[in-house]
């Protein structure tokens, strides 16, 4: 696979030096008529994109592409994912071989400008850690001088890892992998004394991959904000708006009780809010270019932003991960939604 | 002058338009123009669009901190060295694995090609068996292969296996002592290499008192002598320092000495049984293309089989192998970018590293292709070069 970030490279360079009109709605007009969403995804991380056994992917990051899809076009399944490494992401996104990149992908301000992208809001606040083997008896990531660190390249893990050594007056040997399985495999083959990534992704590593989750520890420090999202590039505003606002509609209508079950009953709701939300006013599909049952369907498909935490990756998933920051504001959480009127 | 003659300038257009030379130059200058046309509207598009997507573009970022780390390097690097440094560090490792691997690609190709065609039915079976496996099954496979035989079948460092004399087994790597530095040891490196020249220069001796008294000098010996002995004799005039860096475990891997990654040693080693494959098959069918006349006459003189293969087969079969194990070598060379797959920095491994961080795909593509172009290029000349000189010299 290598081979296909060249190639992914390469066509993003082909794509980049043939004519592309100008035209605002590019995108939003290139999925209203494929009838599809082309969604970059992870490759395979438990939790947030993850092929089942019947080949249906799953995850936190695959329930956004759906709300996305059901906002469009009334569909949930009316998405083509595509698995992405750290490295060909971006330039899957550039090049428009995909429409979304909703990939544990970490909103900087270089992502942001230099590469031509726009972020969505966040759906994952996250934190980059280190996961050790129990028995190296290490306890704190200030004990890891002169450790090997196993890491994946084109990723802010690997600039934030070199900046905590520095920091810390610390040395390290990388070993960078691009394959997540081939880092998975390295690590646990001893490869490495140190894996590290976001800390939501080596819970996940940990309670999926590990052959005995209970011999690896990750350790307290978390050293970086990793605020995760979905990512589109520069040039349809408006798709950019439906990406947005399709994510602030799922933690709105977690605010608001409006869950996956109990939908239809809330179309009556006699709440002004709710009755906005689900179109029964109408108004705010119309604004965003979509039917008034924008947000209804988002909903219907994947349940409101709280439902898919804990479908996910929650308490009762094998991460078992607590709502913590990522609770809603009115919890003590960052999770707020910008008001849909 | 066009006023005085009216019907030259009619002749002469008519004269160009069937002159081959006048012809060839004009579509010459037509295709110039447009590739040079095309290529112009290419760069321009993309510069537009670029602009459009607000994608950052330009060199400009080779001066910037690149911020992230590299396991192996051959000069001084860290995360606060900049982009233009760390693509410098892939290049050389490049430069590295394919070099050694080109070598042992050879040593590997000779002795299996000599191997098929030899008597024994054990060797020809086993060197067969070899160049069908390693030429049918992928290359990234293999390297995939190679890298978890030495991650996972390894020792880790706190249960490392020897091999003696210092040299450890792990599955973080090779670790071997080295001489503790020296200022002996720099003139020792250059003593090896005027015993390299003086081998070279005795092979012409031999060869001249060959031609004009018809005598055989034992040139091996005389070459292995001079080549191990002047360095020797330095060493010991230095005063035979014999001190080692030896390589010891400390905090969670091992210090000292040198040490090869499992990553380098899987790419090197992928690179050169791979290629090796390849060389053996091209070393068969130049010996095979020798016509068998040649070996009985030289028999018939009454050369030893030895001779026979050196004086009379080996020189013949040369000019048929060089070209085809040239491409070879630039296979190896352009396949050494596989790298990436298991984690040794290359030119491609930091450059894709590079170009996700600063989104900068198209020049990051750019220097890659550079860079290849010209080692294949400076391959090529080489080869092409020493194809020349040991080509038939027709009297
Ligand atoms: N958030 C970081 C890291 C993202 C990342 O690639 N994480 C890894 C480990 S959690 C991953 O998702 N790998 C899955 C894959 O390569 O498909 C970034 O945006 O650079």
């Amino acid at each position: 696979m290598p081979m296909k970030s060249i190639l992914a490279a390469g066509a993003a360079v082909g794509v980049l030096s043939v004519v592309m009109p100008v035209q605002a709605q590019e995108t939003v007009n290139a999925v209203m008529e494929r009838g599809a969403l082309r969604c970059g995804v992870n490759t395979g991380l438990a939790g947030f994109s993850n092929p089942d056994s019947e080949g249906n992917w799953e995850g936190l990051d695959v329930d956004v592409c759906r709300a996305i899809a059901a906002a469009m076009l009334g569909d949930p399944d009316a998405v083509e994912f595509t698995p992405l490494t750290a490295q060909q992401r971006f330039t899957a996104l550039q090049s428009g071989e995909v429409d979304v990149l909703s990939r544990n992908t970490t909103w900087t301000l270089t992502r942001d400008t230099s590469l031509g992208l726009n972020f969505a809001p966040v759906t994952f606040y996250d934190g980059q850690g280190f996961m050790v083997p129990a028995d190296l008896g290490v306890t704190s990531a200030l004990e890891l001088s002169g450790a090997t660190v196993c890491v994946q390249p084109g990723t802010t893990t690997e600039l934030n890892l070199a900046d905590y050594f520095r920091a810390n007056e610390m040395e390290f040997e990388p070993v960078v992998i691009e394959q997540i399985d081939e880092v998975n495999a390295a690590f646990f083959a001893g490869r490495c004394d140190v894996y590290t990534t976001d800390a939501s992704g080596l819970a996940s590593i940990r309670a999926t991959v590990a052959p005995n989750p209970a011999d690896y520890i990750i350790l307290p420090e978390i050293i970086s904000k990793e605020p995760l999202g979905p990512v589109v590039r520069h040039g349809d505003d408006q798709f950019f708006d439906i990406v947005k606002w399709t994510v602030y509609a799922l933690i709105e209508a977690e605010e608001l009780g409006v869950t996956s079950e109990n939908l239809e009953e809330m179309m009556g709701s006699s709440n002004p809010s709710v009755q906005r939300l689900l179109g029964v006013t109408p108004g705010m599909g119309e604004a965003l270019g979509l039917s008034e049952s924008w947000a209804h369907d988002a909903i219907a498909a994947v349940g409101n932003y709280g439902e898919i935490f804990e479908r996910n990756v929650g308490v009762n998933t094998p991460l078992g991960l607590e709502r913590g920051i990522n609770d809603l504001w009115t919890r003590g959480g960052l999770m707020y939604a910008m008001p849909i009127r | 002058m066009a006023q005085a003659d009216t019907s030259a300038p009619a002749q002469e257009a008519h004269g160009l338009l069937y002159d081959p030379r006048a012809r060839a130059v004009f579509y010459q200058v037509l295709t110039l123009a447009i590739v040079v046309g095309i290529g112009w509207y290419l760069i321009h598009n993309t510069l537009a669009n670029l602009a459009q997507q607000n994608i950052a573009s330009g060199f400009g970022f080779l001066d910037r901190e690149a911020g992230f780390a590299i396991s192996e390097s051959l000069i001084p690097y860290d995360a606060s060295d900049t982009y233009g440094r760390a693509i410098l560090v892939g290049l050389l490792n490049t430069l590295v694995v394919a070099a050694l691997g080109i070598l042992f690609a050879t040593l590997i190709g000779t002795v299996v090609g000599i191997s098929r065609l030899s008597s024994n039915w054990l060797v020809a079976k086993l060197a067969s068996v070899y160049v069908e496996s390693v030429r049918n099954v992928p290359l990234l496979l293999q390297l995939f292969v190679w890298y978890s035989i030495i991650t996972v079948s390894l020792p880790h460092p706190r249960e490392e296996m020897t091999v003696g004399l210092d040299i450890y087994l792990t599955n973080r790597g090779i670790y071997v002592p080295v001489p503790l530095a020296d200022p002996v040891w720099p003139l020792v490196g250059l003593a090896l290499l005027v015993g390299i020249v003086l081998a070279f220069v005795i092979r012409r001796w031999a060869k001249r008192i060959q031609e004009t008294t018809g005598k055989i000098k034992p040139v091996l010996w005389y070459s292995l002598a001079v080549i191990f002995g002047c360095p020797l004799l330095v060493w010991l005039a230095g005063g035979a320092p014999i001190g080692m860096d030896v390589p010891v475990r400390e905090g969670f891997n091992f210090q000292g000495g040198i040490v090869r990654t499992p990553e380098f040693t899987a790419l090197l080693a992928g690179l050169s049984f791979y290629t090796g494959g390849f060389i053996a098959e091209i070393v068969r069918s130049g010996i095979l293309a020798v016509p068998r006349g040649q070996t009985e006459a030289a028999r018939s003189v009454g050369l030893k089989p030895g001779r026979v293969l050196q004086l009379v087969v080996l020189p013949q079969a040369l000019r048929i192998i060089i070209p085809p194990t040239t491409s070879q070598y630039l296979n190896l060379t352009k396949n050494s970018s596989l790298a990436v797959a298991i984690g040794y920095p290359d030119l491609v491994s930091v450059g894709n590293t590079t170009l996700n961080q600063t989104g900068q795909a198209i020049e990051a593509i750019l220097i890659y292709m550079t860079v290849y172009l010209t080692i294949s290029l400076l391959i090529s000349l080489f080869m092409n070069w020493y194809n020349r000189h040991i080509a038939l010299v027709e009297r």
